[in-house]
């Protein structure tokens, strides 16, 4: 009779998808810019907001409250729905 | 089981049960009557027929506790039962008189084979019969059981005792809690974290199972959003849970807030933090360059888990601090690194000893790193003692250190002492605080001999939206 372990594990597998296309031309698209809130990322993503508008892109605006947590539904799912592309500041 | 008639259950290891043996003839001349015998098919002797229980599986479906047990079953329920052996009773299930009559008409038996733990134990997870759900990972037969936990990620670096089901259950009676409750999810994977997946990782991590009461509760700590559990891992900086014990569990369960009490050779101290540990990893999946983004970690991630010397101290323990009352059972998870040493040979008085506790703490993290971290400061016996005998207590101490926390930002400035660390030059003319007003928490541990304290600092200052001690009581 062989040995059978108990799986210390969660037994979910973490799905994998694929990355949507990147757009050829962010002309007519909405983009997003995340504030993460890490230490000058509002800096970083304002700079990339500003450039956006320059070239008359529609930039939408989001900030999460805390770097050290998750970003709130609320906050994944108004990206979802109003913007085409985000962009996200990750460190400082 | 059959239908109708008569069931004997014995063992040739119990004297009732030999001395019966010519009463389970005299019951075969005129009854349907299948003897069991859990040790030795051949006993009793000269009786055709004896059915094999070594294996047990009979008296286990039949719940025997006591040898000899007697049982009558009609239409196939059960609907006498009697055991050891008692005239009267016999009489009564077999439905004669006149049973055994060269006998005592009482002699007590002995304690059925199926109900030795061990052997039972075996039977449940046999039979099916326990609450455990998780799935069954079959290992090779050439297969070593260490080295299949570490091909499949679960280990910590170190080895871990393979998680069997018999382990796992007798980690589970280690608690009144139901395997299957479910505790929480735990990041960052967000997978369902029950009771029986903490067994099986306090199971790997070498726990007793009476150590299984402060995992939970040091689980349920982490899992509290005040902890947060997600950012304190994916952080790059070097902190993991700190566990720290409290009230009468502390010494039932050996543990050690004595000597070495952060160093290594106490199997619960070192255990329990490091069930903590393998839980964050194997259940929630935060794994070291995986999630886990530390640029350095610290040695104690593999586990950082100790007790208070309350029976050694003079002062309250550490959870009437955090507001509950004293002799309760507790653990407090911190999120916290390493140890600064505090060395203070010399110092008589509070008021000396108290300066090398403050300049300690405001060079914690790096002198201009203000505010720093959150600070568990630890207090070995000989300071205990020199703040005692000067008539401080622990209260006074805390107040102590904290007015000494407040520094000129000038001192601590970008660009003051050729560091370009430091708080912003806007705050020129003010004082800042290196701590928070919450930020220092404050435990007797240690050996008997030595001046040598220490700081174990936090993540960053403890603020809402950072990580903050959380306290839990032990359920026993």
């Amino acid at each position: 009779m062989t040995l059978s372990l108990m799986d210390p594990t969660g037994e979910r597998e973490t799905g994998e998808r694929a990355r949507l296309a990147r757009p050829q031309s962010l002309d007519g698209l909405t983009v997003g810019v995340l504030d993460i809130s890490k230490i000058r990322g509002d800096v970083f993503v304002e700079e990339v907001a500003k450039l956006l508008e320059g070239r008359g892109i529609a930039v939408k605006r989001y900030r999460k409250p805390t770097v050290s947590r998750t970003a709130p539904k609320a906050i994944e799912q108004a990206i979802v729905d109003e913007v085409d592309v985000v962009v996200e500041g990750l460190a400082d | 089981m059959q239908e109708n008639g008569l069931i004997a259950i014995v063992k040739r290891d119990c004297p009732t049960c030999v001395m019966i043996a010519p009463v389970l003839q005299e019951i075969l001349q005129s009854n349907e009557l299948t003897i069991y015998t859990q040790d030795d098919p051949g006993f009793p002797e000269g009786i055709e027929g004896i059915s094999d229980d070594t294996s047990l599986d009979a008296s286990y479906r039949l719940n025997v506790e006591i040898v000899p047990t007697l049982v009558r079953f009609e239409r196939g329920v059960e609907i006498s039962r009697t055991y050891g052996w008692d005239r009267a009773e016999w009489e009564k299930v077999v439905g004669t008189t006149g049973l055994g009559m060269s006998l005592p008409d009482f002699k007590p038996g002995c304690g059925a084979l199926n109900q030795e733990q061990d052997r039972l134990a075996d039977l449940r997870i046999r039979h099916g019969d326990t609450p455990m759900t998780s799935r069954l990972v079959p290992l090779g037969a050439k297969e070593d059981a260490i080295e299949a936990c570490y091909e499949r990620g679960w280990s910590d670096g170190l080895p871990v005792v393979p998680p069997t089901q018999e382990r796992v259950l007798a980690m589970l009676e280690g608690t009144t809690r139901d395997a299957e409750e479910l505790m929480g999810l735990m990041p960052s994977n967000l997978d369902p974290c029950t009771v029986e997946k903490v067994a099986i990782n306090a199971v790997m991590a070498g726990c007793r199972p009476e150590y299984m009461p402060v995992v939970l509760a040091a689980i349920e700590a982490v899992l509290e959003d005040d902890y947060c559990l997600h950012g304190t891992l994916a952080t790059t900086r070097f902190v993991g849970p700190v566990v720290i014990v409290n009230g009468p569990i502390a010494r039932q369960i050996g543990m050690n807030g004595q000597g070495n009490v952060l160093g290594q050779g106490n199997r619960a101290n070192a255990t329990i933090g490091r069930a903590v540990q393998l839980a964050v990893r194997n259940i929630g999946g935060g794994k070291p360059q995986g999630v886990d983004r530390a640029t350095l970690g610290n040695p104690g991630k593999l586990s950082y888990c100790f007790c208070e010397d309350e029976e050694g101290s003079a002062w309250e323990p550490f959870t009437v601090d955090r507001g509950l009352a004293p002799g309760t059972n507790a653990v407090t998870v911190f999120a916290g690194y390493g140890l600064q040493g505090v060395i203070d040979d010399r110092a008589r008085s509070p008021e000396q000893l108290v300066q090398t506790f403050a300049t300690s703490l405001l060079a914690v993290d790096n002198i201009h790193k203000v505010p720093g971290p959150d600070c568990l400061l630890v207090v070995c016996p000989e300071h205990e003692r020199t703040l005692m005998e000067g008539g401080w207590d622990k209260a006074r101490l805390h107040a102590e250190i904290m007015s000494r926390m407040q520094v000129p930002a000038e001192d601590v400035m970008r660009g003051a002492h050729g560091m370009a660390e430091g708080v912003s030059p806007e705050l020129a003319g003010t004082s800042v605080s290196k701590l928070l007003p919450t930020g220092l928490m404050i435990v007797r541990a240690g050996g008997g001999a030595g001046k040598f304290s220490g700081i174990i600092p936090g993540w960053t200052p403890g603020t809402p939206t950072s990580s903050r001690p959380v306290t839990k009581e032990i359920k026993t």
